[in-house]
């Protein structure tokens, strides 16, 4: 599975969709949830929570290990994906239609300035070595 | 530092194993989906390799007299050839060297298995114990021999279609007893929970083994779903449960440790002199999340700590085992921190489940 075009990164794993509302919406990477493997919880941040970038916020467990979700940039949670509360196997199943939480970011120039997909797979590269 | 490897290593990479350091060996963790691989072993039968852990064979007049020195466990349970007992090894101060299993095949020959990241110092320890009170006997590792384990309701009757040959040996097989099959050497004994086999054989020989049972259906699991089957099972992991710093009553092997004959052991004066303290219960997770090992567990009677928590694909349910006051009793509400929240947990008997099923009751 490659990593949509339109999407932006962080080094930390998570991806970042803009909406059209000019909210975003975050989530794991295909690499982050294939290092985890079988999810079975998803823990997301209280929707009206402040977040400041790169903050903990999250928390995806599989049976192997408990992993954190930091926030891309700073902003405010908007939305949370409770589907994955009964089903968080869904990110297994497509990282990339699996939205954990959503944000309104505090400076839309801030999510501009994440990496894109080719740099984040430039991380990933480096990564396996 | 280089991994260690075992004979299949180039198998699991042809079969698509994520691969990991585990205690120095580079080991499958996951082939695919590890939840998966866990229902296959519960429903139909999967096998591992554990050419990690390791083999060793005590010949010589008198092993029995030494063995019942030597464990926890009374090697006098051992009357029929071919039987096998499960037994902690301790220190002189009750702290656990390792868990292990003994196979009685004669009186001049016993089969010890011992795990892979304490064989080293297993051996060494056994070794010294007979040079000062059996120097007549003779430890070996055996090296030279390879493991896999075929496990779930359908795994012996694969073995079979595999090597025909040890059929008629294996056939009449208790849970719980070995054959030797000249090459190979097939017990009824595992890790899972389930049926099945512990096969033994020449390191040559095990991946043409290993390819002869996936072509007969048995597709491989790695040590991520041994560890939740094991746990399901509630069966210790040594290192995790217990460790030379815990006795075997705290850490839920009472029923391997003989206190009543008068026979002596190593350990005993120790164990008699120090009553147990805490004890080892299962905990299954009210709330949502997810149980894991060095969580603390506060209970009515004081703190205790989890030493092996996971997921259980057959409850669906986060299950535990973890070390508590001994006046928790089976019913309890405890609470577990994770992270920054306290969390409800039940105290239960363990297993958690056998033969493919839940065994938890309420």
């Amino acid at each position: 599975m490659s990593n949509p075009a339109n999407f932006k990164y962080t080094a930390s794993h998570e991806w970042v969709r803009s909406e059209a509302d000019g909210t975003i919406s975050i989530g794991i990477t295909q690499h982050a949830q294939e290092l985890l493997g079988d999810m079975v919880f998803v823990e997301n941040p209280a929707v009206g929570r402040k977040l400041k970038a790169k903050e903990e916020c999250a928390v995806v467990e599989s049976v192997k290990a408990a992993a954190d979700v930091y926030a891309p940039v700073s902003g405010e949670v908007v939305a949370v994906n409770s589907e994955l509360d009964s089903a968080p196997e869904a990110i297994n199943v497509d990282p990339y239609a699996a939205w954990m939480f959503r944000m309104r970011p505090d400076n839309s120039a801030d999510v501009a300035a994440l990496m894109d997909a080719a740099a984040y797979q430039a991380v990933v590269d480096s990564e396996a070595h | 530092m280089t991994l260690k490897q075992t004979p299949l290593n180039a198998a699991h990479r042809a079969m698509g194993a994520k691969m990991v350091d585990f205690g120095g060996w580079d080991m499958p963790v996951n082939y695919g989906s590890q939840i998966d691989e866990h229902h296959q072993v519960r429903n139909d039968c999967g096998m591992f390799d554990v050419c990690h852990m390791r083999v060793v064979d005590a010949k010589g007049e008198g092993i029995r007299a030494f063995l019942r020195y030597l464990l926890a466990n009374n090697a006098d349970k051992l009357t029929l050839p071919g039987k096998a007992l499960y037994s902690a090894m301790l220190r002189p101060d009750g702290g656990v060297i390792d868990d292990l299993i003994i196979y009685f095949m004669s009186e001049q020959w016993f089969r010890i298995v011992v795990n892979a990241g304490t064989a080293d110092k297993d051996i060494a320890w056994m070794k010294q114990q007979a040079t000062a009170h059996a120097p007549q006997l003779t430890i070996t590792s055996r090296d030279d021999l390879a493991m896999v384990a075929v496990q779930g309701p359908n795994a012996r009757a694969k073995v079979w279609q595999v090597l025909p040959q040890t059929r008629a040996s294996t056939e009449g097989l208790q849970n719980f007893q070995a054959a030797d099959c000249g090459e190979y050497f097939v017990a009824r004994t595992g890790y899972t929970g389930e049926d099945g086999f512990e096969v033994m054989l020449p390191k040559e020989k095990v991946e043409e083994f290993w390819y002869a049972l996936n072509k007969a259906g048995v597709p491989p699991i790695g040590l991520g779903a041994r560890d939740t089957l094991r746990l399901e099972a509630g069966m210790n992991l040594y290192g995790q449960d217990m460790d030379e710093n815990v006795g075997p009553l705290e850490s839920g092997l009472s029923w391997t440790v003989d206190l009543k004959s008068e026979r002596d052991f190593i350990g005993k004066t120790s164990l008699l002199a120090n009553p147990p303290r805490s004890k080892l219960v299962g905990l299954v997770l009210l709330d949502r999340g997810v149980l894991r090992g060095h969580q603390k567990v506060h209970t009515a009677h004081g703190e205790g700590e989890i030493t092996s928590g996971s997921f259980s694909p057959t409850l669906e349910k986060s299950i535990a085992l973890a070390r508590v006051p001994n006046g928790v009793q089976i019913g309890d509400q405890v609470q577990v921190t994770i992270r920054d929240k306290m969390l409800a947990a039940k105290v239960v008997k363990y297993p958690f489940a056998r033969n493919g099923k839940s065994v938890v009751s309420g």
